[in-house]
């Protein structure tokens, strides 16, 4: 059987979740596998990093080199061509910097390449079957990936369950010398922290969340109105911000913001993964839109499908009877 | 600068409900509508930005099919000065890597200094600017939400990262860019633009015209092939609140009571 790698990020000396979740996709593939962690960094993060992943790896491959303090996947991937032996199969969390890394490493490793992997049902002959989403996670795909000439599948975050962690006392294995003189055409300069906004919605416990459904800027009201009614905070997804609607701090999303709210109302929200990533702590879901087939629906508590621009402001109409009616009775 | 963008014509999904054909080897394509990549649409608007800036042309370059020319004359009512439809038979069943293939070959022909695609299609796979980099040797970036040019042979770029935070670097030209959506925002095209680019002729190519060999694109060359498509696994689902409106906001107040939203 092929080799298994998993490439793991890391920050501040831990290993991000994703490194036992690539356990569990190297698994998918091949039940006995013991799958190799291969870190790059520098200094003691890194050395502190590739000590805890002892307990869930069997063997760590660790690449040290001053270039590669900060993660720059120009610099990471030239490193990791030299390093990989031929044929490997490289898992990669498939996030901003998986994104950045894959696509070329593959190119250079002369290996497939295969992009947001979600489920892996196995090997038939020299192809794995892979699960993938289109068209926004409205429909699935099977996927026939031609491992032969080795491969680098990235992972979706989250949609691999940690296996039951067994502890393994792996071993620290130092590749550094083979990844070679490492030349940056793209050079890291900063990293500007994003702005935080009028209001922390990462800390509102109510939220009215706008999508795409919102249809224009000037409907932006309909959702402000309702969150004054209810006493919540206002957030949307991306195609808001995109669109000038609202401002970035608004964002929930793995590129924006991560909320924790009690109860959250996603108001003509698709519901795409990037987007629902952004939402921890399980709150109550209400989805309305006006496609019932929205996958939204499938993860929400409670659905309504609805006009929003009819629905939003019928919705704050009533709440405001009721508080009328209530402020008459304890007057 | 010259540039050069990569573009594709998808079914808009926020235009469309997507459904499965019987036989699901295929989503129902008839009657959907189709647009350019949205994110295709900030990196056509990102170059003729940086045209206007730095002067020199635009090129908009779709693999495809004839119907496909509709988005290449809808860039140049944007303002793109030229662009040219790949179209091949043999190009059919190219995965990600093919496309990056033929798209390379394309790119020997001209003198770009810039290439921009968009960060993803309808597909989700993010894949092709990274590996047309990768073939051409060029430096890459992804999710880029801004560009500066800081002199003849250098960007400052910013790539969007976790939680909204930029990551900021200088990149040499040549490179790849793959660009995010909200960098800027895409001017308008009405009717009127494009009827009055409607004449203006846009060259076809095909593998010959490129030097691509059989064998090196299309369905036999790919590592990686759709088999199926299948609709998602359905969730526990959400309890669907049905009756009339009324019913259904009040039904909806007292869940939202019950559960901390009303404050």
């Amino acid at each position: 059987m092929t080799r298994i790698f998993a490439y793991i990020t890391h920050k501040g000396g831990a290993a991000d979740d994703s490194a036992a979740q690539l356990v569990a996709a190297a698994r998918k593939i091949d039940p006995t596998a013991s799958p190799t962690a291969i870190l790059t960094g520098w200094g003691s993060d890194l050395d502190a990093a590739c000590d805890a992943l002892r307990a869930s790896y069997r063997e760590i491959w660790k690449i040290a080199h001053e270039a590669l303090a900060y993660s720059s996947a120009e610099l990471v991937r030239q490193a990791l061509v030299r390093v990989l032996p031929p044929g490997s199969i490289l898992l990669v969390p498939h996030d901003h910097f998986g994104i950045d890394l894959s696509p070329g490493l593959s190119v250079k490793m002369k290996a497939a390449f295969v992009s947001d992997v979600l489920g892996i049902e196995g090997v038939e002959g020299a192809c794995l079957k892979l699960v993938r989403q289109e068209f926004g996670g409205q429909v699935n795909t099977h996927v026939r990936c031609d491992i032969s000439c080795g491969a680098v599948l990235n992972i979706r975050p989250g949609a691999f369950k940690p296996p039951e962690s067994v502890p393994v006392g792996g071993l620290v294995v130092d590749k550094s010398s083979e990844a070679g003189a490492l030349t940056a055409r793209r050079r890291y300069l900063e990293t500007v922290v994003a702005e935080a906004g009028d209001v922390d919605i990462s800390k509102e416990p109510v939220l009215v969340s706008i999508g795409r459904g919102i249809q224009e800027k000037e409907n932006v009201a309909l959702a402000q109105e309702l969150a004054e009614a209810m006493g919540a905070a206002v957030c949307c997804s991306r195609p808001v911000v995109d669109a000038k609607w609202m401002e970035r701090p608004r964002q929930v999303g793995t590129s924006g913001r991560t909320v924790k709210p009690k109860v959250y109302l996603a108001c003509g929200i698709s519901g795409a993964f990037q987007h629902l990533a952004g939402i921890r702590g399980s709150p109550f879901l209400v989805a309305i839109n006006k496609n019932p087939k929205a996958p939204i629906f499938q993860v929400a508590d409670v659905g309504i499908v609805a006009d929003l621009l009819e629905f939003l402001p019928q919705l704050t109409n009533k709440i405001h009877e009721m508080q009328c009616a209530s402020g008459k009775k304890s007057a | 600068m010259e540039i050069l963008v990569c573009v594709k014509r998808v079914p808009d999904t926020s235009e469309n409900e997507i459904e499965l054909n019987s036989a699901g080897s295929d989503v129902k394509r008839d009657g959907l509508v189709y647009s350019i990549n949205e994110p295709d649409n900030y990196a056509v608007e990102e170059a003729l930005q940086i045209a206007a800036r730095s002067g020199g042309k635009t090129t908009v370059v779709t693999v495809g099919g004839d119907e496909d020319e509709e988005i290449l004359r809808r860039a140049m009512a944007m303002g793109a000065h030229q662009a040219a439809l790949i179209v091949d038979e043999a190009f059919g069943g190219s995965d990600g890597a093919g496309i990056a293939t033929i798209l390379k070959a394309f790119v020997q022909k001209g003198n770009y200094d810039l290439i921009l695609t968009g960060v993803q299609a309808e597909d989700g796979g993010a894949q092709v600017g990274g590996m047309l980099a990768a073939l051409l040797d060029y430096p890459f970036a992804s999710l880029v939400n801004s560009i500066e040019i800081i002199d003849g042979g250098k960007l400052k770029i910013s790539r969007e990262i976790e939680g909204g935070h930029k990551e900021i670097s200088e990149i040499d030209l040549p490179c790849v860019l793959s660009i995010q959506t909200g960098i800027n925002e895409p001017r308008y095209v009405g009717m009127r633009g494009i009827r009055q680019v409607a004449s203006i002729p846009i060259p076809t190519l095909g593998a010959s015209e490129l030097g691509l060999s059989a064998g090196t694109t299309g369905g036999a060359a790919a590592k990686v092939k759709r088999m199926d498509y299948f609709m998602p696994p359905l969730g526990k689902g959400a309890e669907m609140l049905q009756g009339s409106r009324e019913e259904i906001i009040d039904k909806l107040i007292e869940l939202l009571q019950a559960n901390g939203g009303l404050r």
